[in-house]
């Protein structure tokens, strides 16, 4: 009894979102507030367990560790967000984060930057290596906007469009199947979990 | 001074921390460690400030009585049901804070991605439509990684599962290379702009 009724709301809030593919209608609203609801009361219990208890309230109340109340402090400073007068004071727990940003030049530049040009210098020995040298500089040289992409320069970094036509095809092909697969999902719950027509 | 100070911090701890990133000292990793245990004590009151942002938002459509204004009762109760249902029985398996994610909020998301099948579609023939010679090697190459993923694509003809994983590991992967590189001079530009105070933006309107 209690699986069928966790079913029937499952079932109840799937169909009155997909109702959505008919028009806008009460049914999908009513299930786009509720998810809304859910997902921000979900997140609530969790942050208070996963990071409050052992990160604020352990370490001032049981390891006494009272530095901390500092941080708690310019963590409420967030709060002031709201206030007409001291909405300044939440700068500070925001620059606080933002300091982080310093670790990024380095670590992107060698992640994204130096481990890529790593990769692609491979000996072109062959055609499929020859064809992602090509790839990779054709793309370089379209997104440099400080040159002019007219003549010699724009017809080769127009083979770099080309390239990353392939590469969005390949994105929007995949990213296609992912959604599919969830679709199957909800599907096979519905005509199976739901309906038991399918095993 | 209300600006000033917090750039000078901003500055100062993106100077410290890029340093940081070169010196291997247990000085420095010290530095790291009491960082981090600083914003996790800082970072719960951010939900803080998330939960207020979402009540003030439906209960200022509540007393203006906007559009669809009854639904926001519907967030607001599905916010503090689920809330006071984790608080109140705990959150691990069998309570009633876990039917709520596995029978309420689960599939409701599930369904929302799953509707963007749909409209990917619909997108598609868009694109088909614009007739053009790059927007038809896009879906072209849609087309081949899609059959390549399902059993259906080898009975068409084995030479599209090997297609497929050629467009994937050949054009795909110059067409990521060369944008990944790009996000990457991106992403170092825009840190430096924060660390030297050039880009503010994250300071907000106001003195």
């Amino acid at each position: 009894m209690f699986e069928l009724i966790s079913n029937l709301v499952a079932a109840f809030l799937t169909l009155s979102i997909f109702s959505f593919l008919y028009k806008d209608n009460p049914f999908y609203k009513f299930a786009e507030h509720l998810l809304v609801g859910v997902s921000m009361g979900y997140a609530i219990p969790l942050a208070y367990e996963n990071v409050f208890i052992p990160f604020v309230y352990n370490p001032i109340f049981l390891e006494r560790r009272f530095i901390i109340i500092v941080p708690a402090i310019i963590g409420i400073l967030y709060l002031f967000r709201f206030s007409k007068n001291l909405s300044w004071l939440a700068r500070y727990p925001i620059v606080i984060f933002m300091g982080i940003v310093g670790m990024s030049v380095p670590m992107s530049m060698h992640s994204s930057v130096l481990v890529q040009m790593r990769s692609a210098m491979l000996p072109l020995d062959n055609i499929n290596t020859f064809l992602i040298f090509i790839g990779t500089i054709t793309i370089l040289m379209y997104f440099y906007f400080s040159k002019e992409h007219k003549g010699t320069y724009g017809k080769i970094s127009n083979v770099g469009v080309w390239f990353m036509m392939v590469g969005f095809g390949a994105s929007f092909g995949y990213t296609v199947m992912a959604r599919m697969s969830l679709l199957i999902g909800r599907i096979q719950f519905l005509l199976g979990d739901f309906l038991g027509l399918i095993k | 001074m209300k600006r000033q100070i917090p750039l000078i911090i901003v500055m100062s701890l993106g100077f410290l921390f890029f340093a940081h990133t070169f010196i291997p000292h247990k000085f420095s990793q010290d530095f790291y460690d009491w960082y981090v245990s600083w914003t996790k004590a800082m970072s719960p009151f951010a939900v803080i400030l998330g939960i207020m942002s979402l009540f003030m938002v439906h209960t200022t459509k509540i007393q203006r009585k906007v559009p669809n204004w009854q639904y926001s009762f519907v967030t607001l109760g599905a916010l503090v049901f689920t809330a006071f249902a984790g608080f109140a029985w705990g959150t691990n398996e069998g309570t009633p804070f876990m039917w709520l994610f596995k029978n309420v909020q689960m599939p409701m998301s599930a369904t929302m991605f799953s509707l963007l099948a749909f409209y990917i579609a619909s997108a598609a023939y868009k694109a088909f439509r614009a007739r053009s010679a790059q927007a038809t090697v896009l879906l072209i190459a849609a087309i081949i990684v899609m059959l390549g993923q399902v059993p259906l694509g080898q009975i068409i003809s084995k030479w599209i599962p090997i297609t497929s994983t050629w467009i994937l590991n050949v054009p795909n992967l110059a067409a990521k290379r060369g944008i990944m590189t790009g996000v990457g001079l991106g992403m170092v530009a825009t840190s430096l702009k924060i660390i030297l105070g050039i880009e503010r933006t994250y300071l907000g309107g106001g003195d």
